[in-house]
């Protein structure tokens, strides 16, 4: 991935993370969303979404594609044959 | 009566599934312990969810917001949408890499080896076990409590307990990794469909609708603060999104990750994780609100969920909704045990020479033999103990594997990073969990009410230590923040200060660094 691409993947982690702390919301419980969802529920619900929506977008643009090729050892059954030091 | 025959029913289901695991089992370890790395991609992000899924998940949130209101759902289930699937995504891709390439099956045969070292990968261990012990024995508590309370008081508490840690053993000791995933299938979709269900059925029951109740909230004083987050200090709120670190951290939760049987199967996971979240606790966080209204008064607020389908839901319908609490119970239950026993097997028994000495057969005879002690004991435990010590332990475990996540990504990600590091930030972790642990104690007796300021501790020390409701602050904020900057720093400043690990283990675990040829990239796991 390139470093710009990079930068801005990592600044919109940073964004959204950030977005949590909704301190606008704070201390209201009005408007409320489809006439029975506090603001600041409906808020952290739509947050959810945006969530599943940032992930979309770091499996599609940041996917560690090279580890798709990654080579198994040839199973033993036995798993961990790694030395002990 | 019918709740109970229908949890019955359910619990036969999971048996059977059990069973029909066990005709496929392979007397080796890797198949025993993560089902040959062959779990698909639905059926992953299914176990996934149900290994980190609790009945706090359901009972836990709805109890919580009765109590304290909406803010519950920020506080823990829409940072934990944001925060798990980032770490499952950049951490246990490259731990599912690792796992393939070398064939590691606990985290603690990784550190040993990055390392190398195995001290340090036997104090980690023996810092999980502890963090973990108490989360498995407050499991079995809570199913025998939901099953004591479906049934009316009917089947009584030990008898609750015994079944769901006679079921949980069957499951995992006949099963091992595949007859719990194959479980988890039954438990995901069962628990996920119980919020809406449950939402469904109940606005159905009520004359005016949702709206009326929220008003009717909003408009008295005494209640309103549960749709805002007024008493919810803005610290304490930030605090908690650090605490889903602990996530992938948890054993069972980064043994799952083995259990893959290609990296893409993260994808669908970590997307849809966050949506899964969101439909079990907006539902079940909601109708705890709600409950303030239609069963007001409660003393144990937990229960709530339980009176609203008592009083709201077809009989029949309870059964199921009461098997959808015991499956989000059962299904985290069955992977602690199978974590706790794949680490004593691979990191105790297999490390000190079990395998060489007693072979494949032996290592899952003992997995077997322990998975039988270690249920026993919790069973006996979760009896004579009262359950307030181990919900202090697990908030406590909660906070000390989030600390632990600096040095997971130090390992994956620091080729510079060192033992002495690791040593240094595991002991940080040890020290603060003793330290808040003595600090929670010591100030049992000067724990405001809810709605109260938070007290000084030590008035000496000023605002460093605070005395909240349920919980120590440090400056206002939760232990957690001060734990996992502290590890940060400890590795950080120790790797810095001693000579890093050889030449061939870092090009063992970063191979493209010090070989930019572009075919080394397809074996390289870490970047």
């Amino acid at each position: 991935m390139k470093p710009a691409k990079a930068f801005l993947l990592t600044l919109l982690i940073v964004a959204i993370y950030i977005l949590h702390q909704d301190f606008w919301n704070w201390k209201k419980a009005e408007p409320l969303v489809l006439g029975f969802l506090p603001v600041g529920l409906a808020y952290h619900a739509a947050y959810s979404v945006v969530a599943a929506m940032l992930m979309a977008a770091l499996v599609s643009v940041a996917w560690p594609k090279h580890l798709e090729n990654v080579q198994g050892k040839e199973s033993d059954g036995k798993g961990d044959q790694t030395k002990d030091h | 009566m019918i709740p109970v025959v229908v949890v019955s029913i359910y619990l036969v289901i999971i048996a059977v599934i059990g069973s029909v695991a066990f005709r496929k089992t392979q007397a080796n370890t890797e198949d025993f312990f993560l089902a040959n790395r062959t779990v698909g991609s639905m059926v992953f992000f299914l176990s996934l969810f149900a290994t980190n899924m609790t009945a706090f998940a359901i009972l836990g949130s709805s109890g919580q917001a009765y109590r304290q209101g909406i803010g519950i759902y920020g506080l823990m289930a829409s940072s934990s949408g944001l925060v798990i699937p980032l770490t499952i995504f950049f951490i246990g891709t490259r731990l599912w890499a690792l796992g393939k390439r070398f064939g590691h099956q606990t985290q603690v045969s990784f550190f040993r080896d990055r390392w190398e070292c195995s001290t340090i990968g036997t104090l980690i261990f023996i810092l999980s076990v502890v963090m973990l012990v108490p989360y498995m024995i407050i499991s079995i508590m809570g199913g025998g409590r939901v099953l004591t309370d479906i049934s009316g008081g009917r089947v009584v508490y030990p008898l609750g307990c015994a079944v769901v840690a006679l079921v949980v053993t069957a499951n995992v000791f006949f099963g091992g990794m595949r007859g719990t995933v194959w479980v988890n299938i039954f438990q995901t979709l069962l628990f996920l469909l119980f919020g809406a269900v449950a939402v469904a059925v109940i606005s159905h029951d009520l004359p005016g609708g949702f709206g009326d109740y929220v008003r009717k909230i909003a408009s008295n004083p005494k209640t309103s603060y549960l749709l805002t987050r007024e008493r919810m200090p803005e610290r304490y709120f930030w605090s908690y999104t650090l605490i889903p670190l602990s996530s992938i951290m948890f054993p069972h939760m980064a043994i799952m990750c083995f259990a893959a049987r290609k990296v893409t199967a993260f994808k669908r996971t970590v997307v849809l994780y966050p949506v899964a979240i969101m439909a079990i606790w907006l539902p079940c966080i909601f109708l705890g609100v709600l409950g303030t209204q239609l069963e007001p008064g409660l003393k144990n607020p937990d229960g709530i969920l339980l009176h609203l389908l008592t009083d709201h839901a077809p009989v029949w319908l309870a059964g199921i909704l009461g098997a959808g609490i015991i499956s989000a119970v059962m299904g985290s239950d069955t992977h602690q045990v199978l974590a706790i026993s794949t680490m004593f097997t691979k990191d105790v028994f297999a490390h000190y020479g079990g395998t060489t000495k007693y072979g494949e057969k032996g290592s899952v005879f003992f997995a077997r033999g322990f998975i039988l002690v270690v249920t026993v004991i919790a069973y006996l435990i979760a009896l004579v103990t009262p359950e307030s010590i181990f919900e202090l332990a697990v908030r406590f475990a909660f906070s000390g594997f989030a600390a632990m996540a600096p040095v997971m990504i130090a390992a994956l990600f620091w080729k510079r990073s060192t033992k002495h590091g690791a040593l240094a930030s595991t002991l940080w972790v040890a020290t603060w969990l003793i330290l808040t642990w003595y600090v929670q104690k010591a100030s049992d007796g000067i724990a405001p009410k809810p709605g109260q300021p938070a007290a000084v501790i030590f008035s000496a020390l000023g605002h460093l230590f605070e005395r909240s409701t349920a919980n120590v602050t440090v400056f206002g904020f939760l232990p957690v923040v001060p734990m996992v900057l502290g590890s940060a720093a400890c590795m950080v400043l120790f790797s810095l200060l001693t000579p890093p690990p050889s030449r061939g283990t870092i090009e063992k675990y970063f191979p493209s660094r010090v070989n930019d040829a572009p075919e080394s990239r397809a074996s390289a796991p870490l970047h």
